[in-house]
């Protein structure tokens, strides 16, 4: 079969493919996204009928992946590594339930925070919930890793967790695919109470869930993917753990001799290979793409062993990922680097895209909060948040998904006022509208200002589950009809804008505005597609 | 043989399309590749890189060792510069002269132009104009990469062929002005 050029995020999705996967669930984020891309453009899977729809938020999509799952056919569910959050009641109760289809779970953890807010280490989320953990180490891997993936799900009845980072996802090799498979038919769990957590229920299968759990650690497959390279040398040992394992080849070259290398890539992890290691070697450096997860483990809570080195003793920095020159320097190589960046280069942050509605908004905004002073405008996560930079520097805060909404409930119960909620129309179905029926029900004296671009604009224009729905959701709610406005953010509008804008400040009550104009970068791209749809049928 | 390519410039200026047809051509030769994107919050008008590794060898590291870059393809003279701590020694810089001014502060083009040239292996173009003489303005990323075609380890016959492939869907005329301008851009770099 000819090799697919694939970026880590594709090799997934297509693995799922060809593993026979039944549906795949998401909410998009960054690095996670393209899984579910792919997936939605494959023919195969329209041909083969996978269901591929966008979730409202991570949870929604975790708990149709188990419902699928439930129903004897094979799921994927892909998010974020803070998406995991959301979803994280389904997922530390789906490893209690345990699953009947296989099901497969896919976190994409940032570190370095190049599109996020932290650097949460999803294994750690593995461990809590006491499934297995797979952390590919290239893109084939990843590949390879689903099919055993869907296997290890359906042979132990635990959901699986694939654990990536953003330059596994967001890098292309090739992919050398296997045969594919065809998806599970339909079938009940075999004990109807298996997924009723009623508390005599639950006690029994969590009991039997911390046995499993200790089982994993020897299973073959999972072991199978931590390799231990001897060596003669016993000066130092190394562990590395995922995409680590690349950064210490590329310096490796010529030495692979001079060091034993422990590389994992399956939790939980054996212990035998580590005391093997441990006990052979003056020192081990651990080498790990994220928290100090096995360096902290190998410590233990006295760390009286001086032998370990890691992040947890400056060897390697405490935050943000790896690279070549970092293991380097953990290693004690000497390195060339090259030249310095010269002092003519600037810093060129992102910004709103020329003729954004966001930015419209934001400057009918800025002059309406000019008479009230600062530190009165929550936000959320999406373009909109680039608000908080230069020209506009008006956002106050930024913290998790819906957050804007309650944050300014909150401040107002304090007695902020006016205090301002900016959340954009993708953000407000996904945590958005519990928020809005907290303030409902204390007619909180908040105004909220939905910036509705139809689509969601920062991962790429997904689809939004808010489209052309907003307005009915807020009346649903129970928005008062004479507070719920609707502006257009155009330039031309600005004074009418800020006048609308105004008034709601003013009312010492709950008030909703939906400023609804489509992303530039989608409405452009529909042009072009309507256009190329037009030419052809001509 | 393996090289190791920084594809820098500013999001949305086209610099994956230059990588995909590195990448093309690259597995038209049966190498191995590894191709490194930035996606999410960066495309938004900030600045994006690519880390592009062609090797006949197999490729660990995702991302190309500080000092280990043979060339860095900039379509952006200011960009080229962000990524030297990239460059191998020995290694070039190619780039367009065409500035991308989104930021308040953007640098003084004298200034500019006197950080490049001190940077020794370099080569300047202005690849806007060069392909709006073609008549295809949004070419001016295949100009760049036709600048940087001599230093790349392949024949050139091969990356004609990967941009016939990445842009056929789009048809004939367009397959054209793109090999028009790759051809253009290797000249204007006169090192046949």
């Amino acid at each position: 079969m000819q090799k697919l050029l694939l970026l880590g995020d594709e090799a997934i999705a297509q693995a799922a493919l060809d593993a026979g996967m039944s549906g795949m669930y998401a909410y998009p984020g960054t690095p996670s996204t393209e899984i579910m891309e792919y997936i939605q453009a494959s023919p195969r899977a329209a041909a083969e009928g996978v269901r591929r729809e966008w979730s409202s938020n991570e949870k929604t999509a975790m708990e149709a992946a188990l419902g699928m799952s439930y129903a004897g056919k094979r799921a994927m569910v892909a998010m974020k590594h803070v998406g995991l959050n959301v979803a994280a009641d389904a997922f530390i109760n789906s490893a209690v339930t345990g699953v009947n289809g296989g099901l497969v779970v896919v976190a994409a953890d940032d570190p370095s925070m190049h599109s996020s807010q932290n650097e949460q280490d999803s294994r750690f989320y593995g461990r809590f919930a006491m499934v297995p953990v797979l952390e590919p180490r290239n893109q084939q891997e990843a590949y390879d890793m689903i099919f055993d993936a869907f296997d290890l799900s359906e042979k132990y009845k635990l959901p699986v967790l694939i654990r990536i980072t953003t330059r596994l996802a967001h890098s292309r090799a090739a992919i050398e695919r296997r045969d594919a498979r065809t998806q599970n038919s339909s079938s009940l769990p075999s004990d109807p109470r298996q997924f009723v957590l009623l508390p005599a229920i639950a006690r029994k299968q969590y009991r039997a869930l911390t046995g499993l759990y200790e089982k994993l650690r020897t299973d073959s497959v999972l072991s199978g993917y931590n390799r231990f390279a001897k060596s003669d040398s016993r000066k130092t040992g190394i562990i590395t753990c995922g995409i680590a394992y690349n950064y210490l080849l590329e310096n490796l070259e010529q030495h692979h001799d001079d060091f034993p290398v422990l590389s994992l890539a399956a939790y939980p992890v054996n212990s035998d290979a580590v005391a093997e290691l441990v006990e052979s070697c003056g020192r081990v450096l651990v080498l790990e793409e994220g928290y100090p997860l096995i360096e902290e483990q190998l410590r233990g809570l006295l760390d009286r062993d001086v032998k370990v080195a890691g992040r947890l003793d400056g060897t390697v920095p405490r935050d943000g990922e790896l690279n070549p020159a970092i293991v380097a320097a953990a290693m004690g190589m000497k390195k060339d680097s090259g030249k310095e960046v010269p002092a003519v280069v600037r810093q060129r942050l992102p910004s709103f895209c020329k003729g954004c509605g966001h930015a419209d908004v934001f400057s009918a905004l800025a002059e309406v909060m000019k008479g009230y002073g600062p530190g009165r405008v929550f936000s959320d996560i999406g373009c909109y948040t680039l608000g908080a930079l230069p020209p506009f520097n008006m956002v106050n805060s930024c913290v998790d998904m819906g957050a804007s909404v309650t944050m300014a409930v909150g401040a107002a119960d304090a007695g902020l006022f006016p205090a301002v909620a900016f959340i954009g129309d993708s953000t407000f179905t996904h945590s958005g509208m519990t928020g809005l029926l907290d303030a409902v029900i204390k007619d909180s004296p908040i105004t909220v200002i939905i910036s509705d671009n139809s689509t969601t604009g920062m991962t790429g224009g997904q689809q939004s589950q808010a489209t052309g729905r907003i307005e009915s959701i807020c009346l649903g709610l129970g928005v008062n009809p004479d507070h719920l406005r609707m502006i257009i953010p155009l330039r031309k509008n600005h004074e009418e804008n800020m006048a609308v804008i105004s008034e709601e400040l003013n009312h010492h009550g709950l008030s909703v505005i939906i400023a609804m104009r489509e992303c530039i970068q989608t409405a452009s791209r529909n042009k072009k597609a309507a256009a190329a749809k037009k030419s052809q049928t001509a | 043989m393996k090289c190791d390519i920084i594809l820098a410039g500013v999001g949305g200026q086209g610099i994956l399309s230059i990588a995909a047809t590195i990448g093309l051509a690259a597995v038209e030769r049966g190498l191995f590749l590894k191709q490194s994107e930035v996606h999410g919050m960066s495309q938004r008008g900030g600045d994006v890189q690519s880390h592009l590794r062609i090797s006949d060898s197999e490729i660990h590291s995702d991302l190309i060792p500080h000092g280990g870059a043979d060339m860095i393809i900039s379509v952006e003279p200011m960009e080229a510069l962000r990524y030297l701590p990239w460059l191998a020694p020995e290694g070039w810089v190619i780039t367009n002269s065409v500035p991308y001014v989104n930021i308040p502060d953007y640098p003084d083009m004298a200034e500019l132009k006197a950080a490049l040239e001190d940077n020794g292996n370099t080569v300047v173009l202005d690849a806007d104009s060069i392909a709006r003489d073609l008549g295809s303005p949004r070419s001016g990323n295949m100009v760049i990469l036709g600048a940087a075609s001599s230093f790349i380890p392949m024949p050139f016959e091969i990356l004609e062929h990967a941009v016939q492939q990445l842009f056929n869907r789009k048809g004939e005329v367009v397959v054209d002005l793109n090999i028009q301008a790759l051809r253009a851009g290797r000249e204007a770099a006169g090192r046949e």
